[in-house]
């Protein structure tokens, strides 16, 4: 894949000059979003009150929207939109204009939707829960990040369609073909949140129409709400599967089997909005339970990529004379960076992925639907497994595209960063987990709940949050630390884009790997396989609309 | 496309441990009707009040059911009618829920009830009560200022 690279080695950089302006705006959110986790947090320990009439609930909407929708979206586009500029070649006059005008509509939008919620206007979280009713601004400005999105991935896939162009019969290179798998499923998973947006949330919010259809309106947001989380996970898995064997001085595996992977999840994601919904009245069991199965699919995938990643570890350090079953693990390069802060987020996924299958589980989702287990989840998922990857990967990517180095100084820095991350992680998503257990509500402030005796019982569990959220916020401070560093302070230099070769050069990927026909065909009929008929009995059994909320 | 020996193995062995467990779910949902609260009955959100059963909120006796109790709540931001109910311990009894506004939460904690209440339909989930005690109703779904005041309690006696 890299045969023709001694021309594309660096990223350009006018291209490294858009892809900035992305992680400019990603760890601003990283900033203020982890300063409103870590209020919640102290909030919830009973010891703390916000001051000057700050509600609870629009620290935590804010915290939603700059973590899961900001930090990811900007940072998964900056880095993909660098990784295909890297691999595929230079951006065009005309993609690199495409890009721009996708950053700075995501751009126009995050600050609708921001001013929305410091007024208060818009404190309904980022999963938008109708009939509560935001103020029309708010929807707009998310509308405006999610088409940004699309015209900023728009860029993305014209580059790669020119490589296709002028390298006819072969196949792309893997990193750019994973960023367009990444961009096209986000593209069809956003169609739904789209439409609710569009069609009903903001003529609804505007007054052109007095009522909503909620469950329509939340059966749209989690067709796009399942899919969102393997739109951060992919790039992850794109810097474990081809970033990692080049850091440790290894090789892919298997060139194939990781496009193979990357195949099933664009297949697999979607069609599986119901088991966020299996708690719900008005959706049919038997669909439910369909969809579940279709959500296990990607189980097959996981396995795939946790096998491919041991295998890649497991070969290089044989081949440097490691012996025993886990001689190889001691010569792994433990005092790297670019290498253990994302060994940290994948080791970290192995917990992360068997509680969602509990999740998932159909009825088992009763013991933990909305308790705070499941917000102890996705800070393992999101915020340890894709955020620790997305700082390792900012660790040299955001040097190489200033043009300056990783020092000796910020490299330990980075490691420390990370296993700070992990001990606030592992008191606040493990308290979170245990007080999920015993029924403790997710998204809620500090409550005694009439002094009931269960919900004092979960108070030493909050308090164990507030000390993991604190640490956090060190951990947030640091890696700020080492960013801003990067980006300006660092010493001049060349800080290499790390990609991995194949360890087999002669097995070529096959081609059908690359006919988005038939890929995006069989993603569309799983689709209407799930959803048509059940969707069709939501709309014909429709209970009478809801008129808007104001409840906070 | 070449696939190592070994990968074949661990994904068989995946696969397979994948295809009982999702039986596993299966049998027990559809075969032991341990299914997720998914009632289909709509009711019209604004006349809660004036539907039966929601017209009484509380626990009632009925008779030449399945069940031996109904246990009626309607929520509304930020409580649940009744506040406060007594359940004979060892009684089978069909909760059934709806709301008059926005979207909230049922979860009675340390048990198996949780589920969504949605704006036009009635929640439902059938249970016994075997264990004495005091049992907090939490509403675990964001419904406003006032989210974390929403609760009502269940005394389970001898």
């Amino acid at each position: 894949m890299i045969s023709s690279a001694a021309a594309k080695v660096k990223v350009d950089p006018r291209d490294a000059k858009l892809s900035m302006a992305h992680f400019f705006v990603a760890f601003g959110a990283l900033a203020i979003g982890g300063l409103m986790g870590l209020l919640q947090t102290l909030v919830r320990s009973g010891k703390f009150e916000l001051p000057w009439g700050i509600g609870y609930y629009q620290i935590l909407t804010a915290h939603g929207v700059l973590m899961g929708l900001v930090l990811t979206t900007f940072f998964i586009m900056g880095f993909q939109y660098a990784a295909v500029s890297r691999t595929a070649g230079t951006h065009s006059p005309a993609a690199r204009r495409t890009g721009w005008i996708g950053f700075w509509l995501m751009t126009l939008g995050t600050l609708m939707a921001g001013v929305m919620i410091l007024l208060n206007e818009a404190s309904v979280l980022y999963t938008f829960y109708a009939p509560l009713q935001a103020h029309w601004i708010f929807y707009l400005g998310l509308t405006f990040v999610v088409v940004g999105s699309w015209v900023d991935g728009a860029a993305q896939i014209m580059t790669y369609a020119k490589w296709r162009k002028n390298n006819p019969g072969q196949p792309s290179p893997l990193l750019s073909f994973m960023a367009v798998i990444n961009t096209v499923m986000w593209i069809v998973a956003t169609l739904g949140v789209a439409a609710t947006v569009l069609f009903q949330l903001l003529p609804w919010s505007l007054g052109l129409v007095d009522t909503v259809d909620v469950l329509v309106s939340r059966t749209l947001f989690w067709y796009f709400g399942h899919p969102l989380v393997y739109f951060w996970l992919l790039p992850a898995y794109m810097c474990w599967y081809a970033v990692i064997p080049k850091i440790i001085g290894g090789k892919i595996f298997s060139d194939s089997l990781a496009r193979l992977s990357f195949i099933l999840f664009l297949l697999f994601s979607i069609p599986v909005g119901f088991h966020h919904q299996l708690t719900e009245p008005g959706i049919d069991p038997a669909w439910k339970f369909l969809q579940v199965i279709l959500t296990f699919m990607v189980i097959i995938p996981s396995l795939m990529t946790a096998f491919s990643l041991f295998a890649t570890f497991e070969r290089y350090g044989r081949s440097k004379g490691a012996t025993g079953l886990f001689g190889w693990l001691r010569v792994l390069p433990w005092g790297d960076a670019r290498f253990i802060v994302p060994f940290i987020g994948m080791a970290s996924f192995i917990p992360a992925g068997a509680g969602g299958i509990i999740n998932a589980s159909n009825q088992m989702d009763q013991v933990v639907h909305n308790t705070i287990w499941v917000t102890g989840h996705f800070h393992l998922t999101a915020a340890t497994s894709v955020v620790l990857t997305f700082f390792g990967i900012s660790y040299w990517l955001v040097p190489h595209l200033t043009g300056r180095k990783l020092t000796k100084a910020m490299n330990k820095l980075g490691i420390i960063q990370a296993w700070v991350w992990f001990i606030g992680m592992a008191f606040m998503s493990g308290a979170m987990h245990f007080q999920g257990l015993l029924g403790g509500p997710r998204r809620s402030a500090f409550s005694t709940y009439g002094d009931s005796q269960q919900a004092l019982d979960w108070i030493p569990y909050q308090i164990a949050q507030a000390v993991g959220g604190t640490i956090l916020f060190i951990g947030i401070i640091l890696v700020l630390v080492i960013f801003i560093n990067l980006a300006f302070f660092a010493p001049k230099g060349e800080e290499e884009f790390p990609v991995g070769e194949a360890e087999n050069l002669q097995e070529k990927a096959p081609m059908v790997f690359e006919n988005w026909k038939l890929w995006l065909g069989i993603a569309a009929a799983l689709i209407l396989f799930a959803y048509t008929i059940p969707f069709i009995d939501i709309i014909q059994n429709a209970p009478p609309g809801s008129k808007g909320f104001k409840t906070w | 496309m070449h696939m190592h020996k070994f990968e074949k193995i661990w994904l068989i062995f995946g696969i397979s441990c994948l295809v009982i467990f999702l039986t596993v779910v299966g049998v027990s949902a559809f075969y032991m009707g341990n299914k997720p609260p998914s009632c289909l009955t709509t009711i019209d959100p604004e006349k809660v009040d004036q539907t039966k059963p929601f017209d009484k909120p509380g626990l009632h006796k009925v008779e030449g059911k399945e069940w031996d109790y109904e246990l009626v709540y309607v929520a509304s931001a930020f409580s649940y009618q009744p506040a406060q109910v007594e359940v004979p311990l060892g009684a089978k009894v069909k909760v059934m829920a709806t709301t008059k506004d926005v979207i909230h939460g049922f979860e009675v904690a340390g048990t198996n009830i949780n589920m969504m209440l949605e704006p036009g339909y009635i929640s439902e989930y059938t249970t016994t009560f075997d264990k004495a005690g005091e049992y907090l109703i939490v509403c675990n779904e964001y419904c406003g200022t006032g989210h974390h005041l929403m609760f009502s309690k269940i005394e389970v006696v001898k």
